[in-house]
């Protein structure tokens, strides 16, 4: 356990605590982007190098893009749905 | 200090679950159960890594060298990929929950209507 | 129940798991024990991986050819998800769709810049050779299957973001990824079942291990990382294109 896992592992715990902390949505994409990134660079710390290149591509690639497309969807709903009065 | 990936697991387990209890929008609670996922990442891989051994690849180092566990390692590989498709069908959930009762807040759903 | 009970609840709750979790796992072993050699399955695999299987990779080696089996499960469990995916999102029989909203005449939304537009035009064919180079090398480095059919859904994904939806479904319909990504499931089985009919196992390794080094080396690894990639790439687009859909093409009943 040296120097470099024990940062490493510090600031993977306080960007879980960022990730539940940001509230809204849109940011806290962009913040489980950076998250996947410490993530993948805590597996190739630890000797990993294949679990570490398939969190590179997830982690950091596909799920923000499925956060934001979902959000695009929300939006595009609550923007037609605009003039009509809601209870 | 040599228990602390330990802790960091547990820790990173229970912010996520603080993060769905009190979450007030159906997104931002899908993206605090990728959190909890991360917690056995990191479960996982403590549990494999054997200190001042090199990655389980032998095309560079000679095939006898102490290397950590593979096996680990291919658990947590397929478990990467899937969570990323089980996030994808969360979020078309919460996409079309959206679209039947236009709330948002995982409170505010209530009763379930077939 | 309000929101401040439930706060309560968790506070003492999420206190006493943490404190159990931290005291169930301090009674393992510490970090970077090392049992020993050949004392342990993973120190019995990293010993047989290079001399038996010829697979230089042991993780390759432990997916696709030690424990072959528990990876088609993963492999359905993708499958059965996308699946989920495209029927939930499917067309409602009270909406319709129109033309894609990037499309419409005075449209809001800004064409791309042309620095977006030359680097992710000029980024998809790296990205699909990038993509075959690790999906192939997977028994060799570290790569495989599921790391390369990632990377190979990304391709398609620079195609929209240089230009509009309409070419996007022109360059990868959907029929045709749907295809690739049934061969890519069905495939596996198939192999499996080969091993099954040549000899005893199901997902028996049959083809000569080769070299170590070589890429066509470790027999049926070679084979069901083509597959394995095959199937996560189609999985993904098909995700992808259900989600663009949704968005940007399905309109409300209004």
């Amino acid at each position: 356990m040296n120097i470099l896992q024990a940062l490493i592992l510090a600031l993977v715990a306080i960007g879980g605590l960022a990730v539940v902390l940001t509230r809204d949505p849109l940011h806290q994409a962009m913040v489980a982007s950076f998250y996947g990134i410490l993530l993948a660079l805590l597996f190739f710390v630890f000797q990993a190098p294949d679990v570490a290149l398939s969190q590179i591509a997830i982690g950091a690639l596909a799920l923000p893009l499925m956060i934001l497309l979902a959000l695009a969807k929300i939006r595009r709903k609550d923007a037609n749905e605009e003039p009509r009065t809601r209870p | 200090m040599t228990y602390l990936p330990y802790y960091v697991a547990a820790w990173l387990f229970v912010v996520g679950l603080y993060g769905v209890v009190t979450s007030r929008h159906m997104v931002h609670l899908v993206i605090c159960l990728t959190v909890v996922q991360s917690s056995t990442y990191v479960l996982l891989l403590t549990i494999g890594y054997r200190a001042g051994a090199a990655a389980p690849v032998f095309v560079d180092i000679p095939a006898g060298t102490p290397a950590v566990d593979p096996v680990v390692q291919a658990l947590m590989l397929t478990d990467v990929v899937v969570e990323v498709t089980v996030t994808a069908l969360l979020l078309a959930l919460a996409v079309q929950a959206h679209e039947r009762t236009g709330r948002l807040d995982p409170n505010d759903l209530g009763i379930l209507r077939g | 129940m309000n929101p401040k009970v439930r706060m309560a609840i968790f506070v003492v709750c999420g206190c006493a798991l943490f404190a159990i979790f931290a005291a169930g796992l301090s009674r393992l072993h510490p970090v970077g024990f090392a049992a020993g050699p050949a004392t342990t399955y993973s120190e019995f695999v990293n010993s047989i991986t290079v001399p038996e299987r010829r697979i230089t990779d042991a993780v390759t080696a432990v997916n696709f050819d030690i424990r072959g089996f528990d990876t088609l499960g993963e492999e359905y469990i993708m499958f059965a998800s996308v699946l989920g995916v495209m029927l939930l999102l499917r067309r409602q029989p009270d909406e319709r769709d129109g033309a894609p909203i990037d499309k419409q005449k005075g449209r809001r939304i800004p064409s791309p810049s042309d620095a977006v537009r030359i680097l992710t035009i000029s980024l998809t064919g790296p990205l699909v050779v990038f993509g075959v180079y690790i999906v192939v090398h997977g028994q060799i480095s570290p790569g495989g299957g599921f790391q390369g059919g990632m990377i190979l859904a990304t391709a398609p994904l620079m195609i929209y973001l240089s230009g509009e939806f309409e070419s996007l479904r022109k360059l990868a319909p959907r029929w045709l990824v749907e295809v690739a990504e049934a061969i890519g499931a069905g495939g596996y089985v198939v192999i499996g079942a080969a091993g099954l009919f040549a000899s005893t196992a199901f997902l028996h390794n049959l083809l000569p291990p080769g070299q170590p080094g070589d890429v066509f080396s470790g027999g049926t690894v070679a084979l069901l990382n083509v597959t394995v990639g095959l199937e996560v790439a189609g999985g993904f687009i098909v995700l992808l294109l259900a989600f663009l859909e949704e968005t940007l093409v399905r309109r409300d009943p209004s």
